[in-house]
């Protein structure tokens, strides 16, 4: 039974890492229909440059968590319009390819730059004690990652639902044109959801750097796909899908390991991924909304 | 107070609109009548900046608007309450009017609208937190309505807004159409129902295939045989 706690906080921890990454896809998504294969990337960069932010500047988790935040923001909004702009009124195909090449770019222009060798996170720069809660010990990792994901979250609920520019997110993601006529500027728009959807997953890159200690240029792809899995099981396009969908895959898969199948916890999330597209493919927040014409 | 002159619009390869010019006066309700496909969308959406002639002016208040984005126009005063309503379906009615007022800084100026518009549309006040894809199409229209208010335009562009709507209702719309001109909006009314548009309309136009056949006032148009034959039914 302790165990079996222990696994679930652990799936917690991991499954509100791919929340963080699942909402920047269902976000881009929503906004120009286009799958942004390059966004587990801008999860492994952020989790670089809070490594270096530790390491070199010598700065503190938190500083370095905004420190990522804010550069992979602009990083987003870059890779917005130097790749995917140019494609707005093309086949959707053709900006698919280009998101799968833009992410190759990075990880390989990553490990140009770099190296290929992976880097030990150091995992002092938050001194935390682990608690124990009914005889489990929950380390302070866990409750770091789980708060930090928590706050950024309702951070941007409150973004999307009670300001101008979150208002104007979801007037474009529902009706470009009109949003137009609303005298919205749907590009800058665009960047902005490109923005806030590459910061929360720096974020997640720093917090998965703090709790798994080892990153490395291709650290991205493995979790930027289960996060896009989260996204589908939730139902791409909506925000609450993509953090329940998040947390749910990341139990489901503790839940394997803690059942004793841990070589399977990888195949678990693409057998979810095949069984909700069979029988739902909507996701599981997703429904058919009639609207009266 | 809007002066087109020449435009010419294109699809891909398709001339949609052939050399359009139109004159519309402060105050006024102007109507362009015509039939399906004949060009009556597409110069609303190049008037609004969602589309940009090839050639030719389009003149606002002695300002120059052909090819400026959509935004600017707003900005300027001109307004379009769109086909099919195209309301934000999946936010609510508040939500939507407060869209409208996207441009606007002035929050005294913005709540003096939101009472004015609740005045003209009382539905709309009784169903501010509803979602508004769950609306009627007629309440859905007004909200459409309401929304584009909120802009304060001083021309109104309304793309057929009595489509799909039941007889009593179009009635109601259009009334309040008058009510919005007489509070000093001029509009640009563009519908399928000739009838109904040319009641309430000052001058009209009348759009084939992309090009302006006829022109006059309201009672001159709709006691022209030509006219009566091909948009009012024959009667």
């Amino acid at each position: 039974m302790e165990q079996f706690i222990q696994q679930l906080v652990n799936g917690i921890s991991l499954g509100s890492i791919y929340a963080l990454i699942a909402l920047g896809y269902t976000m881009v998504y929503g906004i120009v229909k286009l799958i942004n294969f390059a966004h587990g990337d801008v999860f492994m960069v952020g989790a670089f440059i809070g490594f270096y932010s530790i390491t070199i500047l010598d700065l503190g988790f938190f500083p370095a968590l905004l420190i990522s935040m804010a550069a992979c923001a602009i990083f987003g909004v870059l890779i917005e319009r130097i790749a995917y702009k140019p494609l707005r009124n093309a086949t959707r195909i053709a900006a698919l390819i280009t998101a799968i090449g833009v992410s190759l770019f990075i990880e390989y222009g990553t490990i140009y730059l770099r190296g290929a060798q992976p880097e030990a996170y150091p995992n002092d720069a938050v001194p935390l004690k682990s608690i124990e809660l009914f005889g489990v010990k929950i380390s302070g990792q866990s409750i770091l990652i789980l708060a930090v994901s928590i706050i950024l979250m309702i951070v941007l609920q409150f973004i999307v639902h009670k300001t101008k520019i979150g208002k104007a997110m979801r007037a474009v993601s529902h009706d470009m044109d009109a949003a137009r006529l609303m005298g919205i500027n749907v590009n800058n728009t665009i960047s902005a959801t490109f923005a806030i959807g590459s910061a929360l997953a720096g974020a997640a890159g720093v917090i998965f750097g703090m709790y798994y200690t080892k990153i490395d240029p291709l650290m991205g792809i493995i979790p930027g796909l289960k996060a896009f899995v989260a996204a589908v099981l939730g139902g791409i396009g909506m925000i609450p899908g993509a953090m329940v969908g998040g947390l749910l895959l990341g139990v489901i898969e503790a839940l394997v390991s803690a059942v004793g199948g841990s070589l399977w916890r990888d195949a678990v999330a693409f057998v979810v991924l095949i069984l909700i597209l069979i029988f739902r493919p909507a996701g599981l927040f997703g429904k058919n909304v009639r609207e009266k014409v | 107070m809007l002066k087109i002159k020449d435009i010419n619009v294109y699809y891909g390869n398709i001339h949609a609109l052939k050399g359009v010019s139109l004159d519309i006066q402060a105050g006024e309700i102007v109507t362009l009548i015509g039939a399906n496909g004949a060009g009556k969308s597409t110069l609303l959406k190049t008037i609004s900046g969602l589309l940009k002639p090839k050639s030719g002016e389009i003149l606002f208040e002695g300002e120059h608007l052909a090819g400026k984005v959509p935004q600017t126009i707003v900005k300027r005063g001109i307004s379009q309450v769109p086909e099919g309503r195209r309301v934000f379906a999946n936010m609510s009615v508040e939500e939507n009017l407060e869209l409208g007022a996207y441009l606007r800084k002035d929050k005294s100026g913005i709540q003096e609208d939101f009472q004015k518009v609740y005045q003209l549309f009382p539905r709309l006040h009784e169903r501010l937190k509803q979602q508004s894809g769950t609306l009627s199409g007629g309440e859905q229209q007004m909200l459409a309505m309401g929304r584009a208010l909120m802009a304060r335009p001083r021309l109104l562009l309304l793309d057929e807004p009595s489509m799909g709507l039941a007889p009593l209702l179009v009635k109601t719309i259009f009334r309040i159409i008058e009510e919005i001109n007489q509070t000093g909006t001029t509009i640009l009314l563009v519908e399928q129902n000739a009838n109904m548009a040319l009641s309430i309309a000052d001058r009209a136009y009348v759009i084939e295939t992309g090009k302006i056949v006829a022109s006059g006032t309201a009672e001159e148009l709709g006691e022209s045989d030509q006219i009566r034959n091909a948009y009012l039914g024959g009667h």
